[in-house]
């Protein structure tokens, strides 16, 4: 260690560790870290890696909340280590473990298979209601319309919500709140023509009516994407949907 | 080895990989289309871009000044004839992306609403808030779901490129999550990769920006193309070098010194102007404002931080509302990280690494020297930036000639013959032995991430804003002693699943490569252009010897061999480059010199 470094305070890191190869169940490892007020988790973890433990795996590239790699439980709660700073985290140690409720690959590491799967289940591209050539020109979109699904298009991506929601913890089949947010995303778009194909996915007991409407997606959403409120749109938008089926005139 | 046999394989699933694997998949839907990515695609580094992408839109503008601009702005040394092709397609490929439900800015009556940007005469920059780069991967990405001849191999590492015959027909790519290998066979391959930005210190690229398909390429001898070019970006976090966009000064931000000067006026680019004034103060090109603050720093009028001396930026006057409709990005990144409202603070900002303007050199139609083997996007030279970038150029290179990489890619599958035969799994099988021997080596204790530092410093040392030779000679000497360590390391982690350690340390082989590509072209071009300039007598742009591209070539433990390529001029013949009130009044004499011919 430099005398630089060897001046620098130092705070505990208590990391969950876990190799399928060679361990029956994961456990903690501890490490004392210098850091410095600037740092934030991520560069602890990096630091680890780069001078104390070589053999620590994590997620991570844009150091800037916005790729939605390294999502975690720090301190028991879901948050990106890049944009966690540990001047604003209680004193004493630092606990950092995988995103809840999803299978642990190594350290970190979980599986992001059943989420991608998620969200490409949902028709996450227009479908316009009249499709147009580029010769055409680009639609028209008025700044009150992108309103109706902007924020939604702000998810990075990156989890959290999954591992915050305690209905996905319980049924991992619930489709979740990241892709109710995706799936709404473009419900709420002025150039697609696909609600109805969409809706049909999430009126089932893993679509939308999963959601006991805690909330938490919300609070822990890096971005203010606010899945919640997408859920209680679609919400309401199942159950008209359903009712408007038996109106006459509703073939479908 | 497991074995999946494709027509068209594309490494890289950022927003050239991708925008590739759609247009391939539009031309021939039957085709089968391998798409890999080291990351979960939208994790690619497109999604950090900010600011916007050109794309000329407003009645007063025309292709000539885009055209005019990039060439002037590349100092001379772009592909005119690629400039004049790359400018007539940037509209059609924003419309399309707006077709793919991009939310870009709009106007109160719905039509599409662009920004000013660096060195460009008129605003041309297509954006969505501060978060461009993000919502283009996010879309081409969800839109890409929607073709099932894409097959998506995410979270899939290339190792190596299959070459036979003279030809490329796959890649050796390794799974982190299982350990395993697999051989990818195809009739053509597009590299796709992105740029090298992490061979330097303070940078503002994501960890993944290693350059991995240049050195890929260049192992098996495509040169790399005018590497000494790398951008500095003039607004950036010191010490982690996070990017505040230039979208910050195109919206009416200000640089100041810590005397609270505008400095650039010193710079030849005045007169200052209250509101932003195209091509002139704060937006002049990033070349020359990353030089403007290295003067600065040299006359003491800069202030300290942890992170490295800093200048201001000043966003104060642009008020809460506009900086949140903007810049939100920006605001959340200076509130979080540094405390800092951008409405009621200044921001300190410095230059650092934020573009490799050279890579695998390519001609118009995307293809390299490499039979089969395509490349787009910031691995690739196409051409189009020459000795400094102008922004909002690089994401509209993603889609033009991602889209070309995909249609030419798919042309040549056609017409190629399968690739087939023992031969190939042969050789994916000695690249991935070659990889696993470099995991369970002993070594001489040699830490990988102790390489990956020095090798930082040196290219900050020596290749940074202005060179000189000693300091870019001792660079070139301190990478053959990094290569020579490279061979001794020792790799912690011998384990086959999510071993990031050995995923680290092949990719810092990637970079080793590139840093030495760099360097050694920078040594070599004894002039000034662009990003790249000298303070040891060369200090003048030198068109009599090199108005040319530098070429490195690979040689196996040796320095590169530097060669230069010939220069396309068509129209534009060089001329000063001109910023600020001599620059517009350079134009203004052009014109009437035009008119006259009229």
């Amino acid at each position: 260690m430099s005398e630089a470094a060897a001046l620098m305070k130092t705070v505990e890191l208590r990391v969950l560790r876990y190799s399928p190869v060679t361990d029956e169940k994961p456990s903690f490892g501890s490490f004392q870290v210098p850091w410095t007020d600037d740092m934030s988790v991520l560069q602890a973890l990096q630091t680890i890696k780069d001078t104390l433990d070589g053999t620590l795996s994590f997620r991570w590239s844009c150091r800037m909340a916005v790729c939605g790699s390294c999502g975690m439980m720090i301190n028991g709660k879901p948050q990106l280590a890049c944009n966690t700073f540990i001047r604003n985290l209680p004193k004493g140690p630092i606990t950092v473990e995988p995103l809840n409720h999803f299978p642990i690959e190594r350290d970190l590491v979980v599986s992001v298979d059943d989420f991608v799967k998620k969200i490409e289940s949902v028709y996450p591209y227009i479908i316009p209601k009249k499709p147009k050539s580029v010769a055409d020109g680009p639609y028209l979109q008025t700044p009150a319309q992108m309103v109706a699904y902007e924020s939604f298009s702000d998810c990075i991506n990156c989890m959290l919500c999954y591992a915050a929601c305690p209905q996905f913890g319980e049924n991992p089949e619930f489709i979740g709140p990241g892709a109710m947010a995706m799936l709404q995303r473009y419900n709420g778009d002025s150039r697609d023509g696909a609600q109805k194909l969409r809706l049909d996915l999430i009126h089932g007991e893993d679509g939308v009516w999963s959601c006991t409407a805690v909330g938490v997606c919300s609070d822990v959403c890096p971005k203010h994407v606010d899945p919640a409120n997408a859920v209680n749109q679609n919400k309401t938008n199942s159950a008209l949907d359903f009712f408007l089926r038996f109106l006459p005139g509703a073939a479908r | 080895m497991h074995h999946f046999a494709a027509d068209v394989l594309i490494v890289g699933a950022g927003g050239a990989g991708l925008r590739a694997a759609i247009a391939a998949a539009e031309a021939d839907p039957s085709l089968t289309i391998a798409l890999v990515s080291k990351v979960l695609p939208m994790r690619s580094h497109t999604v950090a871009a900010e600011g916007g992408s050109a794309g000329v839109i407003q009645a007063h503008d025309s292709l000539d000044n885009h055209f005019h601009d990039t060439v002037a702005g590349g100092d001379w040394l772009c592909e005119q004839d690629v400039v004049e092709f790359f400018v007539s397609r940037c509209t059609p490929e924003m419309i399309q992306l707006e077709h793919w439900g991009c939310p870009w800015n709009r106007k109160p009556d719905g039509n599409i609403n662009v920004r000013a940007f660096g060195g460009m005469k008129v605003e041309r920059t297509w954006f969505a808030a501060d978060r461009s780069g993000f919502h283009i991967l996010h879309t081409l990405f969800q839109t890409s779901t929607k073709y099932p001849a894409i097959k998506r191999f995410d979270e899939y590492f290339c190792i190596d490129l299959i070459v036979d015959g003279g030809r490329v027909q796959g890649a050796t790519v390794l799974s982190p999550s299982t350990g395993e290998f697999t051989a990818i066979t195809a009739r053509a391959v597009i590299l796709a990769t992105g740029g090298a930005g992490r061979v330097f210190r303070q940078n503002t690229n994501g960890g993944i920006v290693t350059g991995d398909g240049m050195a890929l390429a260049y192992r098996h001898g495509v040169p790399l193309r005018d590497m000494e070019f790398m951008q500095y970006h003039p607004t950036c976090m010191p010490g982690t070098g996070l990017l505040f966009t230039e979208a910050c000064r195109g919206e009416g931000g200000h640089l100041k010194n810590k005397d609270g000067y505008r400095y650039l006026q010193d710079y030849g680019l005045g007169p200052v102007s209250e509101g932003p004034r195209n091509k002139t103060m704060e937006l002049g090109p990033r070349d020359r404002l990353s030089q403007a603050f290295w003067h600065e720093s040299q006359k003491g009028r800069t202030f300290e931080t942890p992170g490295g001396d800093a200048v201001w930026l000043d966003m104060r006057h642009l008020g809460a509302a506009k900086l949140k409709e903007r810049l939100p990005l920006i605001c959340d990144m200076a509130n979080e990280f540094m405390d800092i409202d951008p409405a009621t603070g200044q921001i300190p900002v410095r230059p650092a690494v934020h573009y490799t303007m050279g890579g695998i050199p390519t001609d118009i139609r995307t293809a390299t020297s490499l039979s089969g083997l395509f490349a787009a996007g910031e691995c690739s030279s196409v051409g189009i930036h020459g000795a400094n970038r102008l922004g909002s150029n690089s994401l509209a290179e993603l889609f033009v000639f991602g889209h070309v990489a995909g249609d030419e890619a798919v042309k040549f599958a056609k017409r190629a013959p399968a690739a087939t035969g023992a031969k190939l799994i042969e050789l994916a099988k000695a690249s991935a032995a070659k990889v696993v021997a470099l995991r369970d080596q002993k070594g001489r204790g040699e830490k990988h991430a102790n390489l990956r530092k020095e090798m930082a410093l040196t290219m900050e040392k020596g290749c940074g804003i202005y060179r000189t030779a000693p300091e870019m000679q001792a660079t070139c000497d301190k990478l053959g002693e990094l290569k020579r360590r490279y061979r001794d390391i020792t790799i912690e982690d011998r384990s086959s699943v999510w071993n990031t350690d050995w995923l680290a340390a092949v990719e810092l082989g990637y970079q080793l490569e590139v840093a030495e590509a760099t360097a050694l072209s920078a040594l070599m071009r004894k002039e000034s252009r662009g990003a790249h300039q000298r303070l040891d007598g060369f200090e003048d742009r030198d068109d009599a010897k090199y108005l040319a591209h530098s070429l490195a070539h690979y040689r196996e433990n040796a320095a590169p061999e530097i060669t230069y390529g010939a220069v396309k001029i068509t129209k534009l013949k060089p001329a000063v480059r001109a910023y600020g009130a001599l620059g517009e009044a350079l134009e203004a004499e052009e014109a009437k010199k035009d008119a006259a011919h009229v």
